[in-house]
């Protein structure tokens, strides 16, 4: 009786009936507190797109999501669950911050610059590293070790940001700002270059990254060697092991790539908008990135339609917040949330009911029985 | 001097126990749970939503044993809906317990705002809205007996003596979690599905239902910790007041190796570590100077994963963990 259902159900209509149901409750919530949903879908949309600046902003979170997104999606491909991508952005982000603070009274901005990406890059990479290495080499169970390296994250940042590396004269957990120029540029400023206006947002050059980012991604997981060796070691790591490879060795590679992305998104934050190390700047978009990598099926494509919806959830909650008595941010939570319940754990919940349209259908169209 | 460290040291017990009850609860919800096959980090979550469905509920109707009730009743609402994920559609269980974290931290504060329009907060609980501190018979008599008093008559007047019915209720699930896993039949049969569900469905027993009963009674202890921390410790919800202390029990649960008691002893030492991190804060010690309290407070998080890595000890889960069973055809 089990059909296999064609490839345009799963990735793309299954996706879409499990957000409507993700939607469908968070607009029932709506209407039980005592506003109508429809009215928040529109501000949510208008709030998303079309008000002034509205879209560099939804586009600016998105960023935040694709690095998340796409560092939850690499480890998943070997059957790895990062959860750990909030510690591993705050780590990136420490890093970032130390090679900015450092080099900034003694290098030209823009060195500083190439050197700190790769800064960022390579201290979540060591964030992700370590549970990794415990869960190759100790058995560790990366889901609870990853937990744990997210609280030891934030403390240590709370421990730096409020101690050591708290600018001086100062009451807020954050460090000095970076010299001038010590940023990524952003959008409006880039195209007011040539001539061009548009309305202020912090979208910024790290958007251009994360594209980047998503091509790398899929060049790495479906066109390399390595890459085809981690989707490997996902579905059966003896096989791995007589082909020749180490397992252990490949799941620590695998969380070298998903934290280095995770750290990434400290560029977005920090060089984008704050150019300076503030306490929480990954304020919950690495457990998003989950979100984000469940709704896209852990492929780039589908991780950047997630990401933008993600973003424009989070751009249109902010409005929320302002035009409804209430609505609070926290509405956005909630909805995602629902996402992840829908999407995620409950992801074939449609799925038996969907083969069976889809097999009258097929029934019905050949006129068999 | 000694007399007044001594004091001291008690106070802090006194917090310990406090500051326990919860990660108590909450482990003991985790081991029903994750002892069955199904792995809980819904904790936080349903710890949250239960905060808050008590409070809510003890401010508007005034009585907080409707409270803990609701608190109980929400609790296991979402641990069913959790099994449904986990155990019916066989979803990952991980997923789902995030679902539910992160849901909680949005629906609370959504549907606090709508109701008590406070920023997302409850009304302040007045004292017959909670659940009082008990105080034990003779407890001035044996605190004011000469010598005695001072040195042990103090545990029984501070440490023993003054807490709430949910701080007992914490220790009583700790002898029931124990007797009713080791001890009966039902216990049996719910460690089983955790080890080896596939005998335990040859013995003409429903795995599923064997789960499902697990999580609901994790979702009942989740509901008391909940409670404890709105309505008996504390006087009304704050938003994400739970503040990962569902993770320090998920710590403890794994630090005590699944087990009831090394369990309990797990959730006192982080208890005792969260007392004397409030005590240290800015204190300065002979010899080692000042101590961050963050550091301290990241000690669970720290002591798990050495445990976890083996290097002291090893943490065994049960072998059935976050595997969904599929009925043979």
């Amino acid at each position: 009786m089990e059909q296999k259902l064609p490839r345009w159900i799963d990735i793309g209509l299954l996706p879409v009936i499990n957000i409507l149901a993700a939607f469908i409750v968070a607009g029932v919530i709506i209407a039980l507190i005592g506003e109508n949903p429809f009215a928040a879908l529109s501000v949510l949309v208008k709030g998303a797109f079309f008000y002034k600046g509205a879209l560099g902003y939804t586009l600016f979170y998105a960023t935040n999501f694709i690095f998340t997104g796409l560092a939850v999606a690499v480890a998943f491909h070997a059957s790895l669950f990062n959860i750990g991508g909030e510690g591993q952005a705050m780590v990136g982000g420490l890093g970032l911050g130390l090679v900015a603070l450092l080099l900034d009274p003694l290098l030209p901005p823009l060195l500083v610059v190439l050197i700190a990406i790769p800064a960022a890059v390579i201290f979540g990479a060591f964030w992700g590293v370590i549970p990794g290495w415990l869960q190759a080499k100790r058995g560790s169970h990366i889901v609870i070790t990853t937990i744990m390296f997210n609280f030891i994250a934030a403390s240590l940042m709370v421990w730096l940001l409020a101690g050591m590396l708290m600018a001086p004269g100062q009451m807020s957990p954050e460090t000095r700002s970076f010299a001038d120029g010590v940023a990524l540029a952003q959008f409006h400023t880039l195209v007011s270059y040539v001539g061009l206006s548009v309305a202020k947002s912090p979208l910024n050059l790290s958007f251009i990254i994360a594209l980047v980012a998503c091509v790398g991604v899929w060049v790495l997981i479906w066109r390399t060697r390595l890459g085809y060796v981690i989707r490997a070691t996902g579905h059966s790591e003896r096989a791995v092991i007589y082909a020749g490879h180490s397992p252990a060795k490949i799941i620590i590679i695998t969380m070298a790539i998903s934290g280095g992305l995770a750290g990434l998104m400290a560029l977005n934050e920090i060089l984008g908008v704050q150019q300076r190390v503030i306490l929480n700047f990954t304020s919950g978009y690495g457990f998003t990135g989950i979100a984000v990598a469940l709704m896209g099926r852990n492929h780039p494509i589908g991780i950047l339609l997630a990401s933008l919806l993600f973003g424009a959830l989070y751009q249109g909650g902010a409005e929320l917040d302002f035009e409804f008595q209430t609505i609070t941010r926290e509405m956005v939570l909630m909805i995602q949330g629902l996402i992840i319940l829908f999407s995620g754990a409950l992801a074939y919940m449609f799925t038996p009911m969907v083969a069976r349209v889809f097999a009258s259908y097929i029934s019905s169209s050949k006129g068999v029985d | 001097m000694a007399a007044e460290l001594w004091l001291q040291f008690v106070l802090a017990l006194d917090a310990t126990i406090r500051m326990s009850t919860p990660l108590i609860l909450c482990a003991m919800a985790g081991i029903f749970s994750e002892r069955s096959g199904i792995i809980d980090i819904s904790l936080e979550g349903k710890m949250l939503l239960s905060a808050f469905a008590a409070a809510s509920l003890a401010a508007l109707t005034g009585s907080a044993v409707i409270g803990l009730a609701g608190a109980i009743i929400i609790s296991v609402l979402f641990s069913l809906l959790h099994g449904f994920a986990c155990i019916t559609h066989k979803g990952n269980q991980v997923v789902s317990g995030l679902a539910i974290n992160i849901l909680a931290s949005g629906l609370t504060v959504t549907i606090g705002f709508a109701i008590f329009s406070q920023g997302g907060q409850t009304p302040f609980l007045s004292r017959d809205q909670r659940f009082l501190p008990l105080e034990l018979p003779f407890t001035e008599t044996i605190e004011s007996l000469p010598v005695i008093g001072p040195s042990i008559g103090v545990i029984y007047s501070e440490v023993i003596s003054g807490h709430n019915i949910l701080v007992w209720l914490a220790f009583l699930a700790v002898i029931v979690t124990g007797y009713v896993l080791f001890r009966t039949t039902f216990g049996l049969r719910l460690r089983a599905v955790g080890e080896k569900p596939e005998a335990v469905d040859t013995a003409g027993i429903s795995v599923s239902w064997m789960r499902y009963k697990a999580v609901i009674l994790a979702g009942i202890l989740c509901g008391m910790a909940g409670a404890y921390l709105s309505i008996a410790h504390g006087g009304g919800f704050v938003r994400e007041m739970t503040a990962g202390k569902g993770y320090i029990a998920l710590a403890a649960m794994i630090f005590g190796n699944w087990r009831p008691v090394p369990v309990l002893l797990a959730c006192l030492m982080f208890g005792f570590l969260e007392a004397i991190a409030a005590r240290l804060q800015g204190v300065d010690l002979p010899l080692i100077g000042q101590v961050s309290t963050d550091l301290i407070l990241v000690l669970p998080y720290v002591l798990t994963v050495i445990l976890l890595a083996g290097f002291v000890g090893r943490a065994v889960p049960p072998r059935a963990i976050g595997v969904p069973y599929v009925k043979e055809r």
